[in-house]
């Protein structure tokens, strides 16, 4: 397509994007990749390099809110991002080295599990009290804001989480995603953090583990100036404008729409990566 | 200095560097419409980006020579320079702290970004 409509379609597809991946939590980068090689026949690789920016564009963005209410732990997040950072540069140089097809059947596969776990509540937080030695030595224990006063939490299984992190940032190397969805799983359900920490914790991670595939796919050539830029002034813009509503309206009706278009995606991702069309 | 101040500073950074980034992205955004309109090539075909749009060198020569998609490019570049600025000033923040332990883990996160910066892949 080499029009005059490219850009001027791009920018509020990826605005309409940015602005359900924030209300619905499952972030706009994510559904964004699918709909440029799918819809807009952009080569994979160019789909990949414009949604990396447009995942470290929001999670900036939304992270410097989050600072400031002090729900996320910077410590949890910086000693995390060991092993994000070094799982993405390791996924990232995978990216070069697999075919365009096998990179889209893994995308549709990772994109149909954030569609189900977004069309589901939220975990019951399950805290425990126990004490994690490496938790402590590491003063990974915190505190957040809730309803009645400050709530403190003991940080447990730090080594599992660190694992899975590792699997999180190589996938987001891999495919160009914050996956948000598996670091909030490492600390929610491994490390027992609570929900709402885990939560804007991962957004605090996400930008800090996609520069560092954003890296890799510089250097290879990934990140073309002229598709970037519309994406990511889209996502950026429609992703400040789904927080601001965020707190009105957070309709589960929404996330269920939501979630079964981003499975239908995923699933014509795979038949795509299947045929070799992609 | 306290976390609350760190939280505080580390909030600013982000949407200062996001800000400025966006900013960058939309005036080369503009500059490239003006130049050549809103025709943008083919994406269907990977090529990979020429050498001049993957390091920081090149893509200042390229605004200086007057072509848009360098400012473009810039304005990605300090997008991706905000998260990696973000871990630098913790390094600080953390030294200020005398919190030693986070110094190390914060210096490694660091040195991994810049590494992936600089070229380095597996």
């Amino acid at each position: 397509m080499h029009s005059y409509e490219f850009t001027l379609l791009l920018f509020p597809v990826a605005l309409a994007a940015g602005f359900l991946g924030s209300l619905t939590g499952l972030g706009g980068g994510v559904v964004l990749t699918p709909v440029l090689t799918l819809l807009f026949g952009v080569d994979l690789r160019y789909a990949i390099g414009a949604t990396l920016v447009s995942v470290i564009a929001t999670s900036s963005g939304a992270a410097s809110a989050y600072v400031r209410e002090g729900y996320s732990n910077v410590r949890i997040g910086m000693f995390l991002e060991v092993a994000t950072t070094a799982g993405a540069i390791l996924g990232a140089s995978l990216a070069t080295h697999i075919s365009t097809s096998v990179l889209a059947v893994i995308f549709g596969a990772v994109l149909l599990h954030s569609a189900w776990l977004s069309s589901h509540k939220p975990p019951q937080d399950a805290m425990s009290d126990r004490k994690d030695p490496l938790a402590q030595r590491l003063r990974l224990d915190g505190t957040y804001p809730g309803p009645k006063g400050e709530i403190h939490y003991r940080v447990q299984n730090v080594r599992t989480g660190f694992g899975v992190m590792l699997g999180a940032g190589m996938l987001s190397g891999l495919l160009g995603i914050g996956s948000g969805a598996l670091k909030v799983i490492a600390m929610d359900r491994a490390m027992r953090i609570p929900f709402k920490v885990s939560t804007t914790t991962s957004n605090f991670m996400i930008g800090v583990t996609a520069a560092a595939s954003a890296g890799v796919y510089l250097n290879r050539g990934y990140i073309d100036p002229l598709l970037a830029m519309p994406v990511m002034l889209g996502v950026l813009a429609g992703s400040l404008a789904g927080a601001r509503v965020l707190t009105r309206a957070s309709s589960r009706m929404l996330r269920i729409v939501f979630a079964v278009a981003v499975a239908f995606l995923a699933i014509q991702m795979i038949v795509a990566g299947f045929r070799g069309t992609v | 200095m306290t976390d609350e101040r760190m939280d505080r500073m580390i909030g600013v950074l982000l949407r200062a560097g996001v800000l400025i980034a966006a900013g960058t992205t939309l005036a080369g955004g503009i500059w490239h419409y003006v130049q050549h309109g809103a025709a943008v090539p083919n994406f269907s075909v990977f090529h990979g980006e020429p050498a001049e749009l993957r390091n920081l060198g090149g893509v200042f020569s390229g605004i200086a020579a007057g072509r848009s998609e360098d400012l473009i490019q810039l304005g990605l570049l300090m997008l991706i320079a905000t998260p990696i600025a973000r871990v630098a000033l913790s390094v600080f923040a953390f030294a200020a702290e005398r919190d030693r332990t986070y110094v190390v883990i914060t210096l490694i996160v660091l040195a991994v970004l810049l590494a992936s910066l600089s070229g380095f892949h597996l």
